[in-house]
């Protein structure tokens, strides 16, 4: 096996294991009514965003979903800023305005969480856009899931990737379920990755569980865009060990199934290789796992010290002032 | 001083545009090739790859601008018809409106999405729309209407220099006539009405086409029944000069507002409420609304002149508020019970 180098395998269970307890206790949160709005968790996707941005320099960008805190997480949004914005407070990556669906940070190329399924598409191809323009090397990547490969911007942005060579990576996470329905009833195919065909770009299939093969088709789509290769679209099998979304009774799957899904859970699967490897001793592990339960508790605490936005700004940033004559 | 139509003096801007900001880019439908009112004519000879040739993708192109202009460029997009935006308005409305508000500030989304409106010709429903009404509704967009040439390019400069979404509407109708316009590069401010004459008896507000609808009924009102109209042009919807108009209605206490739009829901539905809201004690008669009736714009010329206003009708309007005559106020309930 080709393995990454241990330094940055080492930081990709650190991320997988932050993506896991941050959204495990913002769950529970919701649950206890301690969040508002409602969220949308990505427990047992980890790999899929770990991987998937472990390849990505800090300018590199990224469009997201929904589901959206683990790509936060896995493009380095800190831990404070993230829950401070569930819990809908000013110190928040959007101070308080966005929440759950909608965490962004523009500084680390995160261009925001998307509560539109497939609002990420046509982002992503602008983003490659303007990095084609400023010729800066810049890779983005496209999240999204097996519900959104089916809308009709999907089809634009790949066909318009395609006749223009951007440097888009189109990331699909089939998590199996569009909201509450099966992916066989909504699309006609298995493999979704063989609709690159039709736009003429390459495009792969990897088990979304396994974060080593994530990073590997992750560092080959990347090096293709950033080299001017242009688009590739990588489609990454995994499963969501909860629902939709909080209050999500799952009627439409069974807990047989879910418990043999969580049989692939990606976490122990890395963390085996990573301990036969010699990567880290199991010590190192646990600790690590001591470490990321206390930043989660620290986040918590750091949003509920954090003031409430006030009222007062709710009409706040509509429009950037400008100039007559223009900023410049 | 060039004596340009509005499809020349917009290329003067967007050539302006374009060589004071490298950054500025130019995508949409055949463009290259110079669009329908010569507007992007000659781009491509001097500007290369900055004009690009776009798939027939409206969700595409404006959530490109979106993506574009967030992370530091500043794409005009041409949208040709405006109803052609609506394939896009889940971008316009979820992306490009929201971007900046929703996450707290971080970003501005500079762009302009030029879209021709208006009745031309029987190009029909699908064709002839003016549905400014609708962008307007939504926070975060600005709404530019341009009635001269002059205006057409000070106002697509600045809206290009703009740090915000801006929603440049272009009247087919009015698109070959000329005016005056400055050579070089100058801005027009967004949300500066213009008053295009002064008058003491009735004010009338328009924009776009209806402004010059606007011109002629002044003219007639003037020479035909001795009325001396005062005429607004707002030039831009949002931001909307309301101190201009609420100047105006203070001095003349009548209003007629008139756009192509429909009546429903429009703008002059907004500006009336507003007038009522603030200037209720200044008027002397209800406020006038002119405007497309509540159909869509049928193909044959005789039906679309019937639901698309003309000149007369704002003369009519304004006819009608300097002759109303307020009724003897009713009696109470309570005189009513005694």
């Amino acid at each position: 096996m080709n393995l990454p180098p241990a330094e940055t395998m080492r930081h990709m269970l650190l991320t997988m294991l932050r993506i896991r307890l941050f959204e495990e206790r913002v769950l529970a949160d919701y649950m206890a009514r301690k969040i508002p709005g409602f969220t949308h968790s990505y427990v047992g996707e980890e790999a899929a965003a770990t991987g998937m941005c472990a390849p990505l320099r800090k300018d590199d960008y990224i469009t997201s979903t929904h589901r959206g805190h683990g790509h936060a997480i896995a493009k380095g949004v800190g831990l404070n800023p993230l829950m401070a914005e569930l819990y809908g407070k000013t110190t928040g990556v959007c101070h308080g305005r966005g929440g759950s669906m909608h965490v962004a940070d523009f500084s680390l190329g995160m261009l925001g969480a998307n509560g539109i399924v497939g609002g990420g598409f046509g982002l992503a191809a602008g983003a490659g856009i303007s990095i084609q323009f400023r010729k800066s090397g810049q890779v983005a990547v496209c999240f999204f899931g097996d519900g959104g490969i089916n809308k009709g911007t999907f089809h634009e942005a790949m066909n318009l990737a395609a006749v223009m060579k951007l440097p888009v990576v189109f990331a699909c996470e089939n998590n199996q379920f569009a909201q509450y329905t099966a992916m066989s009833r909504t699309t006609s195919i298995k493999d979704l990755s063989t609709r690159a065909v039709a736009y003429g770009i390459p495009g792969t299939t990897v088990d979304g569980n396994d974060v080593l093969a994530v990073y590997g088709a992750a560092r080959e789509a990347v090096d293709r865009a950033r080299s001017g290769g242009g688009p590739s679209l990588v489609v990454m099998e995994t499963y969501r060990f909860y629902g939709h979304s909080v209050g999500d009774a799952e009627a439409y799957r069974t807990k047989d199934e879910v418990a043999e899904r969580r049989g692939f859970d990606p976490i122990p699967r890395f963390e085996k290789v990573l301990l036969e490897q010699k990567v880290m001793s199991d010590s190192e592990r646990q600790q690590m796992w001591e470490d990321v339960k206390k930043e989660v508790e620290d986040s918590v605490a750091f949003a509920l010290a954090s003031p409430d936005p006030d009222p007062a700004s709710a009409l706040d940033d509509l429009f950037t002032p400008t100039p007559v004559g223009g900023g410049r | 001083m060039a004596y340009l139509s509005f499809g020349q003096a917009t290329n003067d801007a967007m050539r302006e545009a374009m060589r004071a900001d490298e950054k500025v880019i130019v995508m949409g439908l055949d463009i290259r090739w110079g669009g329908s009112f010569g507007q992007f004519r000659g781009l491509y000879d001097e500007f290369g790859d900055r004009v690009i040739d776009m798939p027939i993708s409206e969700s595409v192109i404006v959530a490109a601008c979106v993506g574009a202009a967030a992370t530091g460029l500043r794409p005009v997009a041409s949208m040709s018809f405006v109803e052609f935006t609506l394939g896009a308005f889940d971008e316009i409305v979820n992306q490009a409106a929201k971007f900046r508000y929703m996450f707290g500030g971080q970003v501005s989304v500079p762009m302009v999405l030029r879209a021709a409106d208006g009745v031309i010709k029987s190009a029909a429903a699908q064709h002839s729309e003016s549905i400014e009404a609708l962008f307007a509704h939504v926070p975060g967009l600005k709404v530019v209407a341009a009635s001269t040439p002059s205006d057409a390019k000070g106002l697509l400069i600045q809206s290009i220099l703009d740090d915000n979404p801006v929603i440049y509407l272009e009247n087919k109708r009015i698109q070959p006539l000329k005016g005056e316009v400055a050579e070089g590069y100058y801005t027009i401010p967004l949300g500066q009405a213009a008053v295009r004459q002064e008058g003491k008896d009735v004010t009338i507000v328009a924009y776009s086409g209806m402004a010059i609808n606007g011109a002629q009924a002044c003219e007639t009102l003037a020479t035909e029944h001795g009325i001396d109209a005062e005429l607004i042009d707002l030039r831009t919807i949002v931001p909307l000069d309301f101190e201009a108009i609420a100047r105006s209605v203070a001095k003349t206490r009548r209003a007629v507002i008139c756009h192509e739009g429909w009546l429903s829901g429009g703008v002059g539905a907004e500006i009336s409420a507003r007038i009522t809201e603030q200037l209720f004690a200044d008027l002397l008669a209800p406020v006038e609304r002119v405007g497309a009736k509540n159909a869509h714009i049928p193909f044959a010329p005789v039906l679309e002149r019937a639901v698309v206003p003309a000149a007369e009708e704002i003369v009519a309007a304004a006819k009608r508020a300097v002759e109303y005559s307020r009724p003897p106020a009713k009696p109470s309930h309570e005189s009513v019970a005694r």
